[in-house]
C-alpha cells in the first residue's frame, strides 16, 4: 500500500520555535475530547480484541493451540524468517543507496535536489499494483541471474521505501550543519569516504534509525509485489494460510500488528532523543 | 597538487559519478517498469503503437471498475478525513510528547501502512461469518448481520475496512497541520473579544482548509492504489481496478488483450498523478501561510 | 487609586513561584513598563491582566471594577504579542478589522476605522498584503493597529520589539510612544531591554523574582536606584568595596566623600555602586588626596562617550569603567596614570 509520509502535507510551525512561556492551553472541552477518544478507542480496539478472541477459540474454552501452531508450521516459520531477512537487507540497501546521494545533493549538487526529490516521491505516485505489472519482465531477468530466492525482492523493496527513507535522512541532514562539518573535516585532511563514515553518519543516527524502522515496517507489511511475483513472504503466507486455517492466520496477523506497533512506539522515543541539536543562546 | 585543466574537469564530475549508481538503480527498478506499463498501454499484441488497447478500457466492464474504485476511494477519503480530523484534534489537545499522542501515532502508523492482509483478517475475525461481533449480535441481540448477503467480501465490506486504515492515515497527516496553529492566534482572537468558536470559524478553519483538502486528496490516492486488503478479502470477482489487474496477472490472458493489464495500470497512474499534482499545489499554498 | 491596579498577585507554575505578591498602579493614560530579566514574572503579570492566566491569589481592578474573574474575551483590552500573532489568512486590513467584525460593526464604518488605523501606523500602501508578505516591523505595526481598532480601555504589549532588528526596534519604539500619547491610552509594556523601558515610559517598574523592586520615573530609577538589583540591572555600574567612616568611605587608605555611608556603623564593610559617568579622572599629581590611583587599560569609542577601563592600584587591581566625553580621547591614552574620584553626588551605599 503506497502511503505518503505525514509531514509532506503541512510544515510544522517554523523551525522549531518554541513558546517559552508556560503552556496556556485553554481548558479544552475536556469531556467532548474524552468522549471522542473513547469512541475511537472502541472502534479501533474491537477488531483487535476480536482477533484475540477468534484465535483462542478452543473446544470448551480458550486454547492457545493456534498461537502455538505459529512456530510449528514450517511454511510460516520459513516465511517469517524470509521477511526478517528481507527487512534487514532492505535496510542495508536503503542506507547504502540513500545516504551518499542525500549527502552529495546537499553538499555539491544542490541543483539536482528537485530531481532527486521528485524521483524519491515517484514510488508514491506509482501504485504497487501497477509497478508489479512493469517489473515482472525485470524480475524474470533478475531471477535468471540470481536464482529463485525471495530475497531478490530486496531490489524493489528498496525502491518502495525510498520516499520515507529519503525524507527522514534529508531531514536529519538538514538538522545538522552539514556544510560546516564537512568543510571542517576536509580542512583537517579527511577524504570523502572518511567524511561520510566518520562525520556524517554518526551525526544523523536518529534519522537513520527512523528510516530503518520505517523500512522494516514497510517490508514486513508488504504483500502486493511478493504475491504477484510469486514469492512467499510473511504476508503472502498469512493470506494463503487463511484459506486453510483461519485461526492461525488471525493469530499471526495479530502478532504482526502488535510487533509493528511496538517497533514504531520504540522509534518515537529513539527519535526524540536525537532531536534537532539547536544551538542554545546563553550569554 | 597539480591543477591541470584535465584534472579539474574530472574532479567536477566526481559528484555526478557518485550519484550515478542511484540513478541507474532507480531507472532499472522504477522508471523502466513504469515505462513498460505506459508504453504497453499504447501497444497492441504485435508490439505496434495503437490506441485500441486504451479504447477497450472504455468498455462498460472496465469503466464500471474505475467507477467503483473512484467511489470507494472518494467515500472512504471523505469519511476518513472527517473522522480522522476529529480524532487528530482530540489527540492534539493533549500533551505534545505525552504517551497518548505517542501511542496513537504509533498505532496509526501501523494501521495506515502495515495493514493490508492483517487488517482483512482482523475484520474477518470481527464481522466475518463466525466473527466475534457477528456471533454476539446473533446470539444476544437476535440480529443477523448478513441477511442481505455476505457483504464483507464485497464493496460495502471494502468501504468499512478501508475506513479503518484511512482514519489513522488522516491522523498522521493532519496532526502536523494542527501543530502549525500558533497559540498566539487563539489568544489574539480572545483579546479582540472573540470566543473559541469564532477562532475556529475565522482563523483556524480557513488556515487548516488547504491542509485538510490536501489530506482528502492523499487519502483518495491511498485508497485508489490499495491492493492488499482487497486481495485478501475478495476472492471472487474483481469489482475494483487493482483486482482486475490481478486478474490479468494471474489467470489466462485472452488473445488480443495482453496489454490490457498495462492499460489499466496506465489508467491508474493517470488518476493518481492528477490527484497528487493537485495535492502538491495545495501544499504549496498551505506552506505559504504557515511559514 | 489608579486606573489599572494589580493587587498582591501571586502565581506559581508547578511549584515554581512566578509572582510573589506583585502590586502595581497605573494612572489613566500612563505608559508603564515592566522591566526585568527573563523569569522575573513580568510576562506572567501581563498575561494575568489580559486574562490568559489566572492568578492564584490577588485581584486585578480596572477603573474601580474587579475583573479578576472576567474571561479574557470580555476584558476590553488590546494586546500586542511578541511575534506571529497576525492571522495568516487575512490581509493587513482584514486583520485590523477583525475585532470590529466580531462586534458586528457595519462594513463601511469598519473599513473606515481600519483605514484610519493604517494611516496611524503608516502602512496604507500595504493594506492588501498578507502577513507573510510583510516585514517583522510592519507586522508589529499591523498588530498594534489591530489591537487599537476596538478602542480598548487598556493596551498590553508583550515584548513587541524583541524579535525585531535593532534599527527597526528604535524607530518602532518611538512610533509606539507617539501613538500612545496621542491616543492617551493606558498602557502596560513588558520588556527585558532597559534602554527601551527608559526611553518609552512614564514610569518603569523594575521586577525581580516575582516582585516590583522599584516603580518610578525613568530618571529616578536610573539615578536613584532603590535597591542594588535595580542599580545593577539598569545601566552599567561599578561596585567598589570599602569601610564606612562617617559621611565618607575608606578605600585602601584613601578617604572619599560618600554621604550614604553615614547610615552605617563606622568601620562596617560596605559597597559603593557608581555609574561610569559618575566617576572623574584627574592626573595622579594634582588629584585630591581622596582619589584612587590607577592605570588606564583600554579605551572603547562608543560615539558620544569614551569608555575607559581603569585598573586600580588597590583593591586587588579591580577594574573600573569610567566614561569621559569622547573629545577627550587624547588625554586618556592606555597606559597613562590617573586618579579616580567620585563626581559630587554621593554614590549608593549598600552593605557588603
Amino acid at each position: 500500500m503506497t502511503v505518503p509520509t505525514p509531514d509532506t502535507l503541512a510544515p510544522t510551525a517554523a523551525s522549531g520555535r518554541r513558546d517559552a512561556r508556560a503552556p496556556s492551553r485553554r481548558r479544552r472541552p475536556a469531556t467532548a475530547r474524552r468522549l471522542v477518544l473513547l469512541a475511537f478507542g472502541v472502534f479501533f480496539l474491537v477488531p483487535l480484541f476480536a482477533m484475540l478472541e477468534f484465535s483462542t477459540r478452543g473446544v470448551g474454552g480458550r486454547s492457545f493451540a493456534a498461537w502455538r501452531a505459529i512456530v510449528q508450521d514450517p511454511d510460516l516459520v520459513q516465511a517469517i524468517i524470509i521477511s526478517l531477512e528481507l527487512a534487514a537487507l532492505t535496510v542495508v540497501g536503503m542506507l547504502l543507496l540513500v545516504v551518499p546521494v542525500a549527502t552529495w545533493v546537499r553538499l555539491r549538487l544542490p541543483h539536482l535536489r528537485r530531481l532527486i526529490e521528485f524521483i524519491c516521491l515517484l514510488p508514491l505516485t506509482i501504485p504497487a499494483i501497477v509497478l508489479v505489472v512493469g517489473i515482472a519482465p525485470i524480475y524474470a531477468w533478475v531471477t535468471y541471474l540470481l536464482g529463485d530466492s525471495p530475497l531478490t525482492l530486496t531490489f524493489v523493496y528498496v525502491v518502495l521505501v525510498l520516499p520515507y527513507a529519503y525524507r527522514a535522512i534529508d531531514n536529519g541532514l538538514g538538522a545538522i550543519d552539514l556544510r560546516t562539518l564537512a568543510e571542517a573535516a576536509r580542512s583537517l585532511g579527511a577524504r570523502w569516504p572518511t567524511v561520510l563514515a566518520r562525520v556524517v553518519v554518526p551525526n544523523i543516527r536518529g534519522a537513520l534509525v527512523s528510516a530503518s524502522f520505517l523500512s522494516v515496517a514497510l517490508v514486513l507489511g508488504e504483500f502486493t509485489l511478493a504475491s504477484l511475483l510469486n514469492f512467499n513472504n510473511l504476508q503472502v503466507t498469512i493470506n494463503l494460510l487463511g484459506k486453510r486455517n483461519a485461526a492461525v492466520s488471525v493469530a499471526v496477523s495479530l502478532a504482526a500488528l502488535l510487533l509493528a506497533f511496538v517497533l514504531l512506539l520504540v522509534l518515537s522515543y529513539v527519535g526524540r532523543r536525537q532531536g534537532s541539536s539547536g544551538v542554545t543562546e546563553e550569554g | 597538487m597539480s591543477s591541470g585543466t584535465g584534472r579539474r574537469r574530472f574532479s567536477r564530475l566526481v559528484p555526478y559519478l557518485a550519484v550515478t549508481p542511484f540513478l541507474v538503480y532507480v531507472t532499472v527498478f522504477l522508471l523502466y517498469p513504469t515505462l513498460i506499463v505506459v508504453a504497453g498501454a499504447f501497444t497492441d499484441d504485435r508490439n505496434r503503437p495503437t490506441v485500441t488497447t486504451l479504447r477497450i478500457l472504455t468498455e462498460s466492464v472496465y469503466l464500471r471498475a474505475f467507477a467503483r474504485s473512484i467511489e470507494l476511494s472518494a467515500v472512504t477519503a471523505a469519511v476518513g478525513a472527517v473522522l480522522g480530523a476529529l480524532l487528530a484534534w482530540a489527540v492534539w489537545s493533549g500533551a505534545r510528547d505525552g504517551p497518548l499522542r505517542r501511542s496513537v501515532t504509533a498505532a496509526a502508523g501501523v494501521l495506515a501502512q502495515f495493514g493490508g492482509v492483517t487488517l482483512a483478517f482482523a475484520f474477518i475475525a470481527t464481522i466475518g461469518l463466525s466473527g466475534l461481533v457477528t456471533v454476539f449480535m446473533r446470539d444476544h441481540l437476535g440480529v443477523d448481520l448478513f441477511t442481505g448477503g455476505v457483504w464483507l467480501f464485497d464493496m460495502p465490506g471494502l468501504m468499512l475496512v478501508y475506513t479503518y486504515f484511512q482514519i489513522p492515515l488522516m491522523v498522521l497527516v493532519f496532526l502536523p497541520a494542527l501543530d502549525g496553529l500558533r497559540p498566539q492566534w487563539r489568544e489574539a482572537v480572545e483579546s479582540l473579544g472573540g470566543s473559541g468558536w469564532e477562532y475556529w470559524r475565522h482563523v483556524a478553519g480557513p488556515v487548516l482548509l488547504p491542509a485538510f483538502l490536501g489530506a482528502v486528496l492523499l487519502l483518495f490516492a491511498n485508497a485508489f492504489s490499495a491492493y492488499a486488503t482487497a486481495a485478501a478479502l475478495v476472492s471472487q470477482g474483481s469489482p475494483i481496478v487493482p483486482l482486475k489487474i490481478r486478474g490479468f496477472l494471474t489467470s489466462e490472458v485472452i488473445l488480443g488483450q495482453q496489454n490490457l493489464g498495462k492499460a489499466l495500470g496506465f489508467g491508474m497512474v493517470v488518476v493518481v498523478a492528477v490527484v497528487m499534482t493537485l495535492y502538491a499545489l495545495l501544499q504549496r499554498r498551505a506552506a505559504r501561510w504557515l511559514r | 487609586m489608579g486606573y489599572l491596579e494589580l493587587r498582591e498577585l501571586k502565581k506559581s507554575f508547578g511549584g515554581v513561584l512566578a509572582l510573589d505578591g506583585l502590586s502595581l498602579d497605573l494612572a489613566a493614560g500612563e505608559l508603564v513598563s515592566l522591566l526585568g530579566p527573563s523569569g522575573c514574572g513580568k510576562t506572567t503579570a501581563l498575561r494575568i491582566v489580559a486574562g490568559f492566566e489566572a492568578a492564584d491569589e490577588g485581584r486585578v481592578v480596572v477603573d474601580g471594577k474587579d475583573i479578576t474573574g472576567v474571561p479574557a474575551n470580555r476584558r476590553d483590552m488590546g494586546m500586542v504579542f511578541q511575534a506571529y500573532s497576525l492571522f495568516p489568512n487575512m490581509t493587513a486590513l482584514g486583520n485590523i478589522q477583525f475585532g470590529l467584525r466580531l462586534r458586528d460593526v457595519p462594513t463601511a464604518s469598519r473599513r473606515q476605522r481600519a483605514a484610519e488605523l493604517l494611516e496611524l501606523v503608516g502602512l496604507q500602501p500595504h493594506a492588501a498584503k498578507y502577513p507573510h508578505q510583510l516585514s517583522g516591523g510592519q507586522q508589529q505595526r499591523v498588530a498594534l493597529a489591530r489591537a487599537l481598532a476596538i478602542r480598548p480601555k487598556i493596551l498590553l504589549l508583550d515584548e513587541p520589539l524583541s524579535a525585531l532588528d535593532a534599527k527597526v526596534r528604535v524607530t518602532l519604539r518611538d512610533e509606539i510612544r507617539r501613538i500612545q500619547s496621542e491616543l492617551g491610552i493606558t498602557t502596560l509594556f513588558v520588556t527585558h531591554d532597559q534602554e527601551e523601558a527608559l526611553a518609552l515610559s512614564d514610569r518603569v517598574g523594575v521586577m525581580s523574582e516575582g516582585r516590583v523592586e522599584q516603580l518610578d520615573t525613568p530618571a529616578r530609577v536610573y539615578r536613584e536606584p532603590a535597591t542594588p538589583f535595580v542599580a545593577q540591572f539598569v545601566g552599567v555600574t561599578n561596585a567598589i568595596a570599602g569601610l564606612a567612616d562617617g559621611d565618607a568611605v575608606l578605600i585602601d587608605g584613601h578617604r572619599l566623600p560618600a554621604g550614604g555611608a553615614a547610615g552605617h556603623p563606622r568601620g562596617a564593610a560596605i559597597r559603593l555602586i557608581v555609574r561610569p559617568e559618575e566617576l572623574r579622572l584627574s592626573s595622579v599629581d594634582d588629584g585630591a588626596p581622596g582619589a584612587l590611583p590607577g592605570t588606564i587599560l583600554t579605551q572603547s569609542f562608543l560615539g558620544p562617550v569614551l569608555r575607559l577601563v581603569v585598573r586600580l592600584d588597590s583593591q586587588n587591581g579591580q577594574l573600573l569603567r569610567v566614561d569621559v566625553p569622547s573629545r577627550e580621547a587624547e588625554r586618556h591614552t592606555p597606559g597613562s596614570r590617573v586618579a579616580v574620584e567620585f563626581v559630587a553626588r554621593s554614590p549608593i551605599v549598600v552593605p557588603a
